[in-house]
């Protein structure tokens, strides 16, 4: 992974804020910097800035406040031309009435660059995304997927060191896009190009990226690597937004460095891990992943604190068995499991005691 | 026999237009399990054992009948409104049957005159003509056709006119000496018993109704009804020419005038038929009713010669003694001709074949030529102006887009008179804009600019007002094309320019089209702005049209125009299918 210093950054926003009518902040401070190679996603509900970001690099919106670098250069007066970011959109914007090669070949004729040449960097690229035999063809002829390799092959065909992608894979059916994500990361891996991609899906965001930057209402939530991301969310927004979460809601009632007490809504005592909360008294929001939790008893971690459950709901999902539990009050409490040889299959109904590890249960601001 | 399932009537996985068609045939199937039974090799069955080929067709059938019902009305009011009429134009430029009808026993006698040693057509067809002409003018149509011929050669319709008047003279001149020999040849009542025959003769209905037809073709009035009157089959052999002439007046004087034969003088064409007739009948053997006056005149029928047609028409017209007017009627004859289209490419049909008109008479083809080039012109300052505008309206914030449109559509909301009108305001010479070149000084007062009444006043207003029919498929189409294409080009490092011509303008060229089409399709059968604002010099092939039709009353003429404008759209549609493709138009 390139690092992410600074000093050595190949893209930077610097304390950036963009406002399309003049009223509100679409986004808000934004402080970011992306690596040589880095393949950053820009992960985020709808409507928190993602594309405005994307676009504002891109150069199709201007800053309304701040700088954006590229290569240690500013480039917020720079039209789009003149950027050299390639950029994959997410209707794959082919001209249509363009052929395969056509398309590929139109940023390079816009360089002046001579035919063979040009011939020779249409079908390497047109190899490359494994589309050689359809240069012919125009795009209105193509299935979603290999426009989508297409529109891939044309933002890399003209070696844009930099490349945009957003939500790219979001008209496509998930298989052909679990397919697509992994052929964009090598490709991206092999080339060692700087990607930039926006996207609605956090899997796809977890599986590809080197960081993933969480958005919400115009600002970074939390900027870490997938890993980071889903073990150790920095507040109960990147919690909630990164992958299942149960969720108990309660009091810090003592804080001793490390470790925290937190008292539940129905009196249950635990521990935790303090997060972002700080003092005794605090209202606090306690996470613990669904597939932390343990009720079979050998399996249990010696320090595991262990509360009481009530059965709601047995779910059978093939790979996992989820398991809807009522637990301190709180009835929407998910335990996922896998679904081994041995795995016992709990009843609706049934009384148990579950438990889990106090390193993974984390107190965050309520 | 094995079954097979599939998927069938009814069961189709996902909605289409065809589950209609689907569900009819599952109804008419529906006493039977939802199963479809094959033959081993034979063809595939339905449920009920009817090839599926068949009750498909038979459940399209009912399906196809009950839309053709729905859409019955509308299709017979287009049918009628619509293809009904140009259907009637396209005939009209080729009918013309007004000739033979006018003229049925002219036409085949001068069918075998050979005009080419340039002398005078024989004496039969000068009678034919004398008995035509004179029906013709007491039906009151011999002016008509006057007025058709007229405009193969000019002073035929005045000479039509004339004539019909003093065809009289002729009858008259024989009726002095014969009312001397007997008083009774002036009366009504004789000449009603002469050929009416005795109570009970046998009477000749074939003749009345030979005549009968003859008069409705040339007084396109039905004629029907009974008329108290047939020649006696006696005085029809003895006397043809008059019983035919007598007919004539009889079938027209009851069922025209509405009068009563017995006390109506018989018209005059009866005298010289007569005389002719007497020449050389044998009346001796003759018995029936007014036996005498015949038997008295056959005596005395030295003193009366055989008329002389020609000398008669001679008399009225000397252009009656010359060939041209024979000539003329016998070249255009034809019931169906090509003399309109000829004229309309300034050609005539003359007796030698087609030719082209004198040189004084050649506008047509220039016309022509003008309407097509004005129109081109038009369109292509259509395109200018409306391209920028309809790229705004494309590309500028809703709202803003919103008042534009309506400053667009406004012209639509206001007369066409007054626009034009407006622009005769400001283009005249003591207008608008003359004022202010003037005012301006770069213009002299005297030597004000001409702008209106020529070519260049009929492209301004034109353009003026047919600009919305080429923004607003221009904008249709552009709407529809998104933004992100023009982001992609730019990110691929095109400039504005490159962007614009290679990326966005390709894909508007379909609301081009579909402007231009349209503009130029309206333009060149436009009417009321080049009559107003065009002069002589800017008025396009349509005013032509209008003027046959309203003035000059060519209709012909006018059917042929319309049908060759109607002709080079179709070809001008037909180019633009080819070079552009018609799938590639967009209206909206
Ligand atoms: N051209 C524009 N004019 C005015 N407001 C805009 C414009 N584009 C976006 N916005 C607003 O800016 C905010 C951020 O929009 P943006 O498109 O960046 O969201 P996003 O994170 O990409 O959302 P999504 O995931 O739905 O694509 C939204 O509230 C949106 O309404
Ligand atoms: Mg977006």
């Amino acid at each position: 992974m390139a690092s992410s210093d600074m000093d050595g950054a190949f893209v930077e926003f610097d304390r950036v804020q963009k406002s399309y009518d003049g009223e509100t902040l679409v986004v808000k401070d934004l402080n970011l910097a992306i690596g040589k190679g880095e393949f950053l996603t820009m992960l985020g509900p709808s409507g928190s800035g993602k594309t405005t970001c994307l676009m504002m690099l891109a150069g199709f919106e201007t800053a309304t406040h701040g700088e954006i670098r590229l290569g240690g250069r500013e480039i917020n007066n720079i039209p789009p031309h003149k950027r050299g970011i390639g950029m994959v959109f997410q209707n794959y914007a082919l001209f249509p009435h363009m052929t395969v090669a056509e398309n590929l070949s139109f940023p390079l004729e816009v360089r002046k660059m001579g035919k063979s040449e040009r011939d020779a960097k249409v079908k390497r690229a047109l190899d490359m995304v494994q589309m050689g035999a359809f240069g012919g063809r125009r795009p209105a002829q193509l299935s979603g997927g290999q426009q989508q390799r297409i529109a891939l092959a044309r933002a890399l065909v003209f070696e844009a060191e930099l490349v945009l992608m957003d939500e790219p894979l979001g008209a496509l059916d998930k298989q052909l896009r679990e397919h697509m994500q992994f052929e964009i990361k090598h490709i991206a891996d092999n080339l060692g190009i700087t990607v930039v991609y926006v996207t609605h899906d956090q899997t796809e965001a977890l599986t590809m990226s080197d960081r993933v930057a969480v958005f919400e209402d115009g600002r970074i939530q939390q900027l870490d690597p997938p890993d980071v991301l889903y073990e150790e969310p920095k507040n109960s927004f990147v919690a909630q937004f990164i992958g299942e979460n149960n969720t108990l809601m309660g009091k810090v009632t003592k804080m001793n460095g490390e470790v925290a007490e937190v008292t539940l809504d129905d009196g249950e005592v635990i521990d935790t891990i303090p997060v972002n909360v700080n003092a005794v008294g605090d209202r606090t929001l306690v996470s613990i992943r669904p597939e932390r939790v343990e009720f079979n008893k050998e399996r249990l971690h010696p320090d595991a604190h262990t509360i009481h459950a009530e059965v709601l709901e047995f779910i059978y999902m093939g790979d996992i068995y989820r398991t809807r539990l009522k637990v301190a009050g709180n009835d929407n409490f998910i335990v996922k499991t896998r679904n081994a040889p041995d795995q016992r299959r709990l009843q609706a109904g049934e009384k148990l005691e579950i438990g889990w590890r106090p390193q993974d249960c984390r107190a965050l601001d309520a | 026999m094995s079954t097979v399932s599939g998927t069938g009537p009814g069961t189709a996985d996902a909605p289409s237009p065809d589950d209609a068609l689907h569900e009819a045939a599952a109804l008419a199937d529906r006493d039977t399990p939802p199963r479809h039974g094959a033959a081993p090799d034979g063809p595939v069955l339905a449920a009920d054992g009817t090839p599926l080929k068949r009750s498909l067709a038979r459940a399209l059938r009912l399906q196809k009948t009950r839309a053709l019902m729905l859409i019955a009305p509308l299709l017979i009011f287009v049918l009628i409104s619509f293809i009904v009429p140009i259907a009637q134009m396209l005939w009209r430029s080729v009918e013309n049957d007004i000739v033979s009808n006018t003229l049925p026993m002219t036409v085949p006698e001068l069918a075998q005159w050979d005009a080419s040693d340039g002398g005078l057509p024989p004496e039969p067809v000068f009678r034919a003509m004398y008995y035509d002409m004179f029906l013709a003018a007491e039906a009151k149509k011999h002016t008509r056709l006057g007025t058709r011929l007229n405009y193969e050669q000019t002073g035929i319709s005045s000479l039509f006119r004339q004539s019909g008047r003093k065809l009289d003279d002729l009858g008259k001149d024989i009726l002095k000496p014969l009312r001397a020999l007997d008083g009774d040849w002036a009366q009504a009542a004789p000449w009603f018993e002469l050929m009416s025959g005795a109570d009970g003769a046998a009477k000749d209905t074939a003749a009345l109704e030979a005549q009968r037809d003859r008069l409705r073709r040339v007084t396109e009035s039905p004629l029907a009804g009974e008329i108290g009157f047939a020649p006696s089959s006696e005085i029809s052999a003895l006397l043809p020419l008059t019983a035919q002439a007598y007919t004539d007046f009889a079938i027209f004087t009851v069922l025209e005038d509405g009068k009563d034969l017995a006390k109506t003088k018989p018209w005059e064409t009866v005298y010289p038929a007569l005389i002719e007739d007497m020449q050389t009948a044998d009346v001796a053997g003759y018995g029936g009713p007014r036996a005498g006056m015949l038997q008295a005149l056959r005596a005395g029928i030295a003193e009366f010669p055989p008329p002389s047609y020609s000398a008669a028409f001679a008399d009225i017209d000397a252009d009656w003694a010359a060939p041209q007017v024979w000539q003329t009627i016998q070249t255009h004859a034809r019931t169906v001709t090509p003399g309109y289209f000829l004229n309309a490419v300034d050609m005539q049909l003359t007796p030698d074949g087609a030719a082209a008109q004198p040189e004084s008479k050649q506008i047509l083809v220039k016309l022509f030529g003008r309407t097509l080039v004005m129109s081109l012109i038009i369109m292509g300052s259509c395109i200018l102006l409306g391209y920028p505008i309809a790229y705004l309206l494309a590309n500028l914030p809703m709202r803003t887009a919103n008042v534009l449109l309506i400053l667009v559509l406004l012209p639509f909301w206001t007369s066409l008179l007054v626009r034009t009108s407006a622009w005769k305001v400001m283009l005249q010479q003591q207008g608008v804009i003359n004022d202010t070149l003037v005012w301006l000084g770069l213009v002299a007062d005297e030597s004000r600019l001409v702008m209106i009444n020529n070519q260049f006043g009929t492209i301004v207003a034109m353009t003026h007002i047919l600009l919305p029919f080429m923004i607003l498929p221009m904008y249709s189409v552009m709407q529809t094309i998104p933004p992100s294409y023009v982001r992609a080009a730019k990110s691929l490092g095109a400039t504005n320019w490159t962007t614009f011509w290679r990326v966005y303008f390709p894909q508007s060229v379909p609301g081009i089209g579909a402007g231009s089409i349209l503009v130029f399709i309206l333009a060149i059968g436009y009417y009321i702005t080049p009559e107003i604002v065009g002069g002589t010099k800017g008025v396009f092939i349509s005013n032509r049209i209008a003027y046959h039709i309203s003035s000059s009353l060519n209709w012909g003429l006018a059917a042929a125009l319309g049908t060759i404008l109607l002709a080079v759209v179709l070809l001008l549609y037909w180019c633009y299918d080819k070079i552009v493709g018609i799938d590639n138009v967009k209206l909206g």
